[in-house]
């Protein structure tokens, strides 16, 4: 018994930092500068949007729900938040997360009030989402203002740390602290873990599941200002397959799909092991010496999904034997 | 208890219950709606030429979607479908096209191309229902891993490059239009009407609706349950590769990037705005086609009198939410 | 200890759609007393409960609680104002550790934060005072049932409960952890709490509780002390009979019209899990014999080794001479079975199915070639069904969820029946059927054993049994403790059985 538990927390909680720090000493071993100032900082700009994303989806996921919305409520942010960022930084970023949570508004109304499946919900929602940011956009890119200094979001640096890489380190310390340290954040995981049961133990349910659809689509809206503001522009038609990153992120870090367990920090980590993949697929192709295309980072996502899944179903079925017998 | 007040009498005693008429024959009337608001308002509606416009459309949404209503009857979802076209794209012009290896007679070219295509759709699909049913892994996670990885092997088979042919023995199953029909509505057809008897004809098709209907109930009635969810997934694969095969055919070209992108979420409105119950148990192959059409047909009256994309894109989205909450209030009562 | 009692519950009246569920029962538990509530199915012991616990509103009668009206609208209410619920399947959350499942609710905070250690502190201590000490830190699916059970009770304590109810606690766990549950009980009274007991296992009311109420069709019929009245007593009144009493009958079977034939299925000392531990009994052709025992007594368990769904651990079965060893449904179906489960709507019938699809769920590859229905084979099969069972429909095309109970039932029996199997399970036949329809049933039964057909009937109404069983197999708490035949299947025996457990007359089926 103690040694199957020991695994389930090496491989829960502890196998992605592994596998995070063995392809980082991997990188380091074969490509020049890969751990050079700039390819780090880049790699931790750019991946702080897909980061903010997957901390909300993490969140969803966390209580059993999903979030499909995330990839195209990330464009409608973008796309407000570039309108806005021509009356100042903070009615850009208002605008895009005001966006974000108005999805997250209606995501949760359709699930926790009219009781319609998170999947299908949010997948009318991701629609609807998309649609807003064309109307919104004139289906094309939106500009966003270069002299209020809102670029500063997404291109700047406080000391050498890029500015959306703090953004989101801030975020996921936040997510940490009330995953683990606020009832909010047990209740989520107890929801995830048998809703009956915490229903009958008298916690808000249905309040907290809003909360988290909420704070999913506001965490897509403030991607979304990090996008506009990287890019320099709102863009209606970005974010497609965003949602299945953070998903494949989430439970490559070791979230149950199924909800109940799951942890922020590894989360990060999940997202970090997927970025650097595809960073490491740059540096293998500029190397020359083999021609791996970047269309392998989908492929070796979903084989990292599919080892994941198989481990954690195997898991659960022996825990859910162990439990009826 | 009195037991001789079945709930169909006490339905029937009330007269008209108009959640109820909705939920059945909501999405029916909406299209009728529809056809006599575009005959009356839509320029050169009643045409033969918009006729085709719009089954040529709708046509590949089809075909994946009657794989999807046959998952979805048994209580699963296919994610997939997406990349198994792009997959099921991809392969077949490498073999025609002599890219792998050369073959000299072009008919047996495009006849192999197209075969090796389907067969590694249906195998994708197998795999996909072996995670579903002996690994026991969510439908929506299993499928997941595919829909990810299969774009990825399609655009790693096609290094990513747009592959341009014009193959018109092969073209001819999206082009050829034989009697003024388009192949493709005629291979629409087939497919439906094959569908719409193999759930109702055969033990397949009960078996289906069985497992998605009670589980457990099937599984005492002897009805080998895992085996029933790998084939729905397996024919689901094959769909979604001759969707792939259709698509590639029309566009005289191959792109691993866009070949059948956001085509799960297509597939699976259209079953849900037909009528299919998406926790199982009931599917109805002609009601996918009628949703298919009825999508189909309000973004036509949208954009074809002038309204933005943006705009089609949010009422599709109303639609959706809409004829699935009706649809539980339909089995709420 | 005070004469004034901390909960009673007077004349409650609870309908569910007009039809009464309870009418005028009541319940009077005194301060730190273990309080045993028993009833068999359907006799109002759990709607009582949930009256009690806010999960139901009731529709008449009062409630008062420590002296005060007591009007509560949810279990949370209930929860806070000092009475806790142990269900059967334990409401805990597994993947969560045990500290989180004895404190979600009321966690204890540090500047604004949880505090952890605190936290840990205090499961620790409540865990403590029951003589657990386990690392509260893990998960609560890494511990044992037992352990698990006295997490939900440490729960409730933590919510300074002053009433517990229990509901079947004890139906998952092994002697052991019931000697430790027993434990923690009596700690609870001790320290001047009270307990609702609910369990259908005699002995251990008899070993932990102080008092007794008997329900019975929604009304209280009898409230005693537990060292005043003895088993058979308690029994009797449980299913409504007096000892000794005999009158005509009351179900439709008819004696039966012909002598049984060989053995068709024989057991010999099965074991499966907690509920199944000792069972041997044999059926022959032509017969009905019945399960006879209380609720938990591991007669359902039994029927699904029979039928493939769960495996025996020990013990052998021979169906017709062959050894039997079914791995599924599907082998014990090849192998002759059928079984009408008894929940139709859990593991009966496809609600949106039609009749004739229902009907032949177990029988398509007979009629089928190829893969393709016949559907001249089908509809004249279901049609001579529909006919035969007097099945009322509009026709073999109705879905069946628009049935009436017993109705549908008939459908699921002609499923089976239209295998041809050789031996019938029936669990709870006639259970949930309105009169008429369960005399059809009862009739249709002796009709098929006379055709030949061997039939284990399970069933907790006492009169299908004596009336309608050519043999008995008394089973209690997992072993079946007496076999009865002809002129010995009368209700005192059977009761007696029941109460007791006979096993004397046992060592016939094993020759």
């Amino acid at each position: 018994m103690k040694r199957r538990v020991d695994m389930r927390v090496l491989l829960g909680t502890y196998g992605v930092v592994v596998a995070l720090v063995l392809l980082v000493a991997f990188g380091w071993w074969r490509y020049e500068n890969f751990l050079g100032m700039f390819n780090v900082m880049s790699v931790l700009r750019y991946n702080s949007m897909f980061a903010l994303v997957a901390l909300g989806m993490c969140f969803v996921i966390m209580t059993g729900g999903i979030d499909l919305s995330v990839g195209s409520t990330a464009a409608l942010g973008s796309v407000a938040a570039a309108l806005g960022s021509h009356y100042g930084i903070i009615p850009g970023i208002v605008g895009g997360v005001g966006a974000g949570l108005l999805v997250g508004t209606v995501n949760g109304t359709l699930v926790t009030r009219l009781n319609i499946m998170p999947f299908i919900a949010t997948l009318a929602t991701m629609l609807a989402a998309s649609g807003a940011a064309l109307l919104l956009a004139n289906n094309q890119s939106v500009s966003i203002s270069y002299e209020t200094g809102f670029m500063n979001l997404g291109q700047g640096n406080i000391w050498i740390l890029p500015i959306p890489a703090v953004i989101a380190a801030l975020a996921y310390v936040a997510g940490s602290v009330i995953l683990n340290f606020t009832s909010a954040g047990r209740t989520v995981l107890a929801i995830g873990g048998n809703e009956d049961a915490t229903n009958m133990m008298g916690l808000r349910t249905e309040r907290i599941k809003f909360l988290t659809y909420l704070a999913s689509g506001s965490l897509a809206g403030l991607a979304g200002v990090i996008l506009a503001a990287q890019f320099g522009a709102g863009q209606p038609i970005e974010g497609v397959g965003w949602e299945l990153f953070a998903i494949a992120a989430v439970v490559v870090g070791g979230t149950l799909l199924t909800g109940g367990m799951g942890s922020v920090g590894t989360t990060l980590a999940g997202v970090l092991l997927l970025g650097i993949l595809f960073n490491m697929l740059n540096f293998e192709n500029g190397m020359g010496w083999i021609s791996l295309s970047a269309y392998w980072q989908s492929v070796i996502r979903g084989g990292f999904l599919l080892v994941v899944v198989i481990i954690q179903a195997r898991l659960m079925s022996k825990e859910a034997k162990h439990v009826t017998s | 208890m009195s037991e001789t007040l079945s709930p169909a009498s006490a339905k029937t005693a009330r007269f008209f219950d108009p959640l109820d008429f909705l939920a059945r024959y909501g999405t029916l009337v909406a299209l009728a709606l529809l056809i006599v608001f575009n005959l009356i308002f839509t320029r050169n509606f009643a045409t033969l030429q918009t006729l085709n416009v719009n089954l040529t459309q709708v046509c590949t949404i089809v075909i994946v979607a009657i794989g999807m209503t046959m998952v979805i009857g048994t209580g699963g979802i296919d994610l997939s479908v997406g990349s198994i076209m792009a997959i099921s794209g991809a392969l077949a012009p490498l073999i025609f096209l002599g890219t792998i290896f050369p073959v000299g007679n072009i008919g047996v070219s495009v006849t192999l191309a197209i075969a090796v295509a389907l067969l590694a759709a249906t195998l994708l699909g197998l795999f996909n229902g072996w995670l579903v049913a002996k690994m026991r892994i969510q439908p929506i996670i299993a499928t997941l891993v595919l829909f990810i990885a299969g774009r990825g092997i399609a655009q790693v088979l096609t290094n990513g490059n747009l592959q341009v042919f014009r193959v018109p023995e092969f073209q001819w199953i999206g082009l050829g239009r034989p009697f003024g029909i388009p192949v493709q509505v005629m291979i629409m057809v087939v497919m439906i009407v094959v569908a719409a008897w193999i759930l109702r004809r055969t033990v397949l098709g009960r078996q289906i609706l069985a497992t998605g209907g009670n589980e457990k109930a099937a599984g005492l009635a002897g009805i080998p349950v895992d085996r029933i969810k790998l084939t729905v997934y397996g024919i689901s694969g094959f769909c979604a590769g001759v969707a792939g095969l259709v698509v590639i055919a029309i566009n005289s070209a191959s792109d691993a990037n866009l070949v059948g992108l956001g085509m799960e979420l297509d597939a699976i409105a259209a079953v849900a705005v037909g009528g299919t119950l998406l926790v199982g148990g009931k599917a109805t192959i002609i009601g996918t086609l009628i949703g298919a059409l009825t999508i189909q047909l309000v973004r036509y009256t949208l954009l074809s009198n002038g309204l933005p994309e943006g705009a089609a894109l949010m009422v599709q989205a109303a639609i959706i939410a809409g004829a699935v909450w009706l649809q539980q209030q339909g089995r709420v009562r | 200890m005070a004469d004034t009692p901390l909960l009673s519950m007077s004349r409650v009246e609870k309908r569910f759609a007009g039809i009464p569920a309870l009418s005028g029962a009541s319940l009077e538990i005194l301060p730190g007393e273990v309080h045993a509530l028993i009833g068999q199915n359907g006799a109002g012991k759990s709607t009582m409960i949930k009256v009690l616990t806010g999960y139901h509103r009731r529709d008449g009668g009062t409630v008062t609680f420590a002296g005060e009206p007591f009007e509560v609208h949810s279990p949370h209410q209930a929860q806070a104002s000092g009475i806790s619920t142990i269900y059967q399947e334990i409401n805990l959350v597994p993947l969560r550790s045990v500290t989180e499942n004895i404190c979600l609710g009321r966690e204890q905070r540090r500047f604004g934060l949880l505090d952890w250690n605190a936290m840990h502190r205090e499961a620790e201590r409540l865990l403590s005072t029951f003589g657990i000490r386990i690392d509260v830190r893990r998960p609560l699916m890494d511990f044992n049932t037992a352990t698990q059970q006295m997490v939900a009770i440490a729960r409730a304590i933590g919510f300074s409960a002053r009433l517990v109810i229990m509901d079947e606690p004890t139906s998952s766990l092994d002697d052991k952890e019931v000697a430790v549950l027993f434990r923690v009980i009596r700690q609870l009274k001790a320290d001047g709490v009270s307990v609702i007991f609910v369990s259908h296992k005699l002995d251990e009311l008899y070993e932990v509780c102080d008092r007794v109420t008997i329900m019975r069709d929604g009304k209280t019929v009898r409230v005693a002390d537990m060292d005043k009245i003895d088993k058979l007593d308690l029994v009797s009144a449980m299913l409504g009979r007096d000892v000794g009493r005999s009158d005509g009958h009351a179900t439709a079977f008819a004696e039966r019209q012909r002598s049984a034939g060989e053995i068709v299925l024989q057991a010999q000392n099965l074991a499966a899990g907690h509920a199944v531990r000792d069972v041997s009994f044999a059926v022959k052709r032509g017969e009905i014999v019945g399960f006879a025992g209380l609720l938990g007594a591991g007669r359902t368990e039994t029927a699904r080794v029979l039928f493939g769904i769960d495996r025996a651990q020990a013990g052998s079965i021979r169906m017709e001479g062959q050894a039997y060893d079914p791995k599924s449904p599907k082998d014990a179906i090849g192998a002759g079975l059928g079984f009408v489960t008894e929940d139709r709507k859990l593991e009966g019938i496809v609600p949106e199915l039609s009749v004739a699809e229902n009907l032949t769920l177990a029988l398509f590859p007979r009629i089928s070639r190829r893969g393709i229905i016949s559907e001249r084979q089908q509809r004249e099969l279901v049609e001579s069904f529909i006919k035969q069972l007097g099945i009322k429909c509009s026709g073999p095309g109705q879905k069946i969820r628009e049935l009436s109970g017993g109705n549908q039932q008939k459908v699921l029996l002609a499923r089976w029946l239209a295998t041809h199997p050789r031996l019938l399970i029936l669990d709870e036949p006639t259970r949930g059927i309105d009169v008429g329809a369960k005399g059809e049933i009862q009739r249709l039964i002796r009709s098929l054993a006379d055709q030949g057909l061997a039939v284990l009937m399970i069933s907790s109404e006492l009169e299908e049994i004596v009336e309608g069983a050519d043999r008995v197999f008394v089973l209690r708490e997992g072993r079946t403790v007496a076999e009865l035949d002809g002129e010995a299947i009368t209700e005192a025996g059977v009761l007696d059985a029941m109460a007791h457990g006979h096993s004397h007359q046992i060592e016939q089926v094993a020759s």
